[in-house]
């Protein structure tokens, strides 16, 4: 009973052990709801799970299923970037520890009850389990906010390397404040027309309405949340990794009152959509992602000289290779920004093309073609922002040497390979027909298949690994009890 | 030479992709047994419309059995070329409609009245051929469904003869009967039920051409060669209303240009199979995977 208790309170009670739970959860519902679509329809393997696991997939429900999922997976990962703000950042214990009950049995009840009710029969009374673990979570980002305010005094930083007012108001903090702050508005854009839609069970996907030329303000309502919602993960996730790597110096006074701007405005513009003055919503978004996606490039540009100078510091003059073997000696710490600037060619390029260029080019294609594009957009920003978390995670769960090199190397390449295909298959129209287009297709999806594929057995064999860490009586885990990641915090 | 064996596998995979695909490669030849020339009569009342099954009514009207084939329209081509309703216009064939009402809506494009490409004609994967002054058939495909025809040209086609395409509404009450099933045939789908993407039927060649149509009426229940189709026809008796083409539908809504598709295609998968799946483009697009069929009243 001692050894079930000790290993409970290490799962349930430590920062890594929670983001170990959280991480594993997500895998186990990536690898079995992976199967159903896809290559995996294709070869026959999705009727198998089906019929092994009892699912229940009425057709008209595909829609109100597939949102339920895209949520408990979002809810895990938030909760994980929850764990490791209240972890990182100073917040009075009480908070700590409520937001982390609050949240943790939020995301495990909306992720057990919300997928049993959604393909496993409609018990109804799991829809209200699982409505009451959002709500828990809705409550826990609003502790998170009062948490993180940066007005007490007490959390003041008046260190010359950080970015900070007169007053002393820590400015990094901020960032996290206004992050949770407009997180917890944003959710209630998808809460009010979920309500709405929820009852009746006249629900949608976004990408399927999108050339409708009159859209009712709560339509407007979950497009606008679900992009927000996926651009606020990122923002938050970039200010964790900036905390990590320690961030600091003029790059960081620079990047984060242009953090708390660009998060702001993004959100006003977002907002927008449901207002009258949805038709300048667009240009109010682009200017508030400007902002944000220029912090991220000066926390770019600071890590990698961060990077090079540590590694060449042994050095007189170093050389050019010197300096390049230097950035991408680790890879986990290179990989963070790394998947940041690759986003770019994946995601905002694509989709700042897509904008510019939609009726001359986007909006001559079929609605299923632009369908495409939009879903592997946001496929592909969700999974580099897991590879990000994964990252971190590798680094605090202390990988080193050749298992450091090859679980960093793994995440970069595979999920690189992947997603350059993803990105080519969206945009495959532009260079070939669709007579044509089979060979290249089947190319495609060989290489996304073997880079996802090739991902998830490298995140298997580490959490196999850390199965088996949990057997042992001096584990691994045993030490990770009491660490604390602002402990962490590079130097 | 270890460190050689992934990169020559991922290089291997991509060289594949390179290789010419054969638009006309051998295909099996098949007689449905499905007349493309028969008609169903569709009652008026009420029926299920939509996801989420709101009741709407039609009035009656009749509709074909199946998609307009190559030949179908082939025919139509001759005749309309030879009283002037269509002409060539470079490598297409363009036709008079009368344009749309144009607000000048975000996103929206003015049709106006004049004439509009039906077909193109120098496109490989069209099956309608010209030569010695006649429309005709490739051969093997006069059974398929009419595909590289723009909404346009389906409208066209039907005008000419004094039919219509059916309105979104006409098209899915004729799909689905009155009562909620997803599927023209029913409540489920197996690959034996429609050609869609990866549906194992005997024309496709997933490793170079991929999908290809199949002839109309297809999946009537008969054993073709080693392939045995479910028939699958819809309550009224309708083939292919899920999957081989998408079908063109004859709303022209306000504040926008699209024209919406209905029924899935050998290029989509099963999902989009489902009746109340729309699809919409511009009335120009054409594409291998576009057909379309016409009613009366």
């Amino acid at each position: 009973m001692e050894a079930f208790s000790k290993r409970f309170n290490y799962l349930f009670g430590s920062t890594k052990g929670l983001i170990l739970v959280a991480i594993s959860m997500v895998a186990i519902i990536t690898a079995v709801w992976g199967m159903l679509s896809g290559p995996m329809a294709e070869l026959g393997v999705r009727d198998v799970v089906v019929k092994t696991l009892g699912m229940d997939m009425v057709q008209t429900e595909r829609e109100g299923r597939i949102i339920i999922l895209y949520h408990t997976i979002a809810m895990a990962i938030i909760a994980i970037e929850t764990y490791m703000v209240t972890s990182l950042i100073k917040m009075k214990e009480f908070y700590k520890i409520a937001v982390r009950v609050l949240i943790t049995v939020g995301y495990l009840m909306a992720m057990i009850f919300g997928m049993g009710f959604a393909y496993f029969g409609h018990n109804w009374a799991f829809h209200g389990l699982y409505i009451t673990g959002l709500a828990l979570i809705f409550f826990a980002g609003i502790l998170l906010t009062i948490a993180l305010s940066p007005w007490n005094p007490k959390y003041h930083n008046t260190d010359k390397e950080y970015a900070h007012t007169k007053k002393g108001i820590d400015l990094e903090r901020m960032a996290f404040f206004a992050t949770a702050l407009t997180t917890v508005l944003s959710a209630m854009f998808g809460a009010v027309p979920g309500s709405f839609y929820g009852n009746g069970f006249e629900t949608f996907l976004a990408e399927n309405i999108i050339r409708m030329p009159h859209k009712t303000v709560l339509e407007y309502s979950v497009i606008g949340h679900l992009h927000i919602m996926l651009a606020l993960i990122a923002i938050m996730l970039t200010l964790i990794i900036g905390r990590w790597l320690n961030f600091k110096g003029t790059w960081h006074k620079i990047a984060m009152p242009l953090m708390i701007l660009g998060t702001i405005v993004l959100n006003l513009g977002v907002w927008g959509v449901v207002t009258p003055l949805q038709p300048a919503a667009h240009m109010v978004i682009y200017v508030g992602a400007t902002p944000s996606m220029l912090a991220a490039l000066f926390l770019l540009i600071w890590s990698w000289r961060k990077l090079i100078r540590d590694g060449t510091e042994h050095l007189e003059k170093p050389t050019f290779g010197q300096k390049f073997s230097a950035l991408l000696r680790d890879p986990l710490k290179f990989g963070p920004t790394w998947q940041m600037l690759f986003m770019n060619f994946t995601t905002s390029f694509i989709g700042i093309f897509m904008a510019i260029r939609l009726d001359e080019i986007f909006r001559v294609w079929p609605a299923r073609e632009e369908r495409i594009e939009l879903t592997g957009h946001w496929h592909v920003l969700s999974a580099i922002i897991a590879t990000i978390i994964l990252m971190y995670y590798g680094d605090m769960i202390g990988l080193k040497g050749k298992v450091r090199q090859w679980y960093g190397w793994g995440l970069i390449i595979l999920s690189d390979v992947a997603f350059a295909a993803v990105t080519i298959f969206e945009m495959k129209r532009l260079f070939i027909t669709e007579a044509v287009q089979q060979p290249l297709v089947n190319a495609l999806m060989y290489t996304m298949d073997f880079g996802l594929a090739m991902l998830l057995l490298l995140l298997a064999i580490v959490l196999a690994w850390r199965l088996v860490d949990l057997f042992k009586s001096k584990g691994r885990w045993t030490e990770e009890v009491e660490h604390e990641l602002v402990d962490e915090v590079m130097k | 030479m270890k460190r050689f064996v992934l990169p020559l596998i991922l290089l291997t995979v991509l060289l594949t992709s390179c290789g010419p695909v054969d638009l006309n490669a051998p295909m099996p030849i098949y007689e449905t047994g499905i007349d493309p020339n028969s008609w169903v009569p569709i009652p008026a009342g009420e029926f299920y419309f939509g996801q989420h099954e709101h009741i709407e009514s039609t009035l009656a009207y009749q509709i074909m059995v199946t998609d307009v084939t190559v030949s179908q329209y082939a025919d139509f081509l001759n005749s309309a070329l030879a009283d002037g309703s269509v002409k060539f216009v470079n490598d297409e064939i363009v036709g008079f409609y009368p344009g749309d009402i144009f607000r000048g809506f975000e996103h929206e494009e003015e049709i106006k009245a004049g004439d509009w490409v039906f077909i193109p004609l120098d496109d490989p994967s069209q099956r309608v051929e010209f030569e010695d002054l006649t429309f005709s058939a490739q051969s093997g495909y006069e059974n398929h469904p009419m595909t590289m025809v723009s909404w346009f040209g389906a409208w066209g086609y039907c005008d000419y003869y004094g039919y219509r395409l059916p309105t979104e509404m006409e098209w899915e009450k004729a799909a689905r009967g009155t009562d909620e099933r997803p599927f023209p045939w029913g409540e489920e789908i197996t690959r034996e039920n429609a050609n869609f993407y990866a549906s194992r039927d005997p024309f496709e060649d997933m490793s170079n051409v991929g999908s290809r149509t199949s002839p109309v009426g297809f999946y009537n229940g008969k054993k073709f060669g080693n392939y045995q189709t479910l028939d699958s026809a819809s309550p009224y008796g309708l083939y292919d209303m899920a999957g081989n083409v998408w079908q063109w539908t004859g709303n022209v809504y306000e504040d926008m240009h699209y024209r919406f598709m209905r029924g899935g295609s050998k290029d989509t998968y099963e999902m989009d199979l489902r009746l109340w799946v729309r699809n919409n483009a511009t009335p120009t697009y054409v594409s291998p995977g576009v057909g379309f069929r016409c009613v009366k009243d």
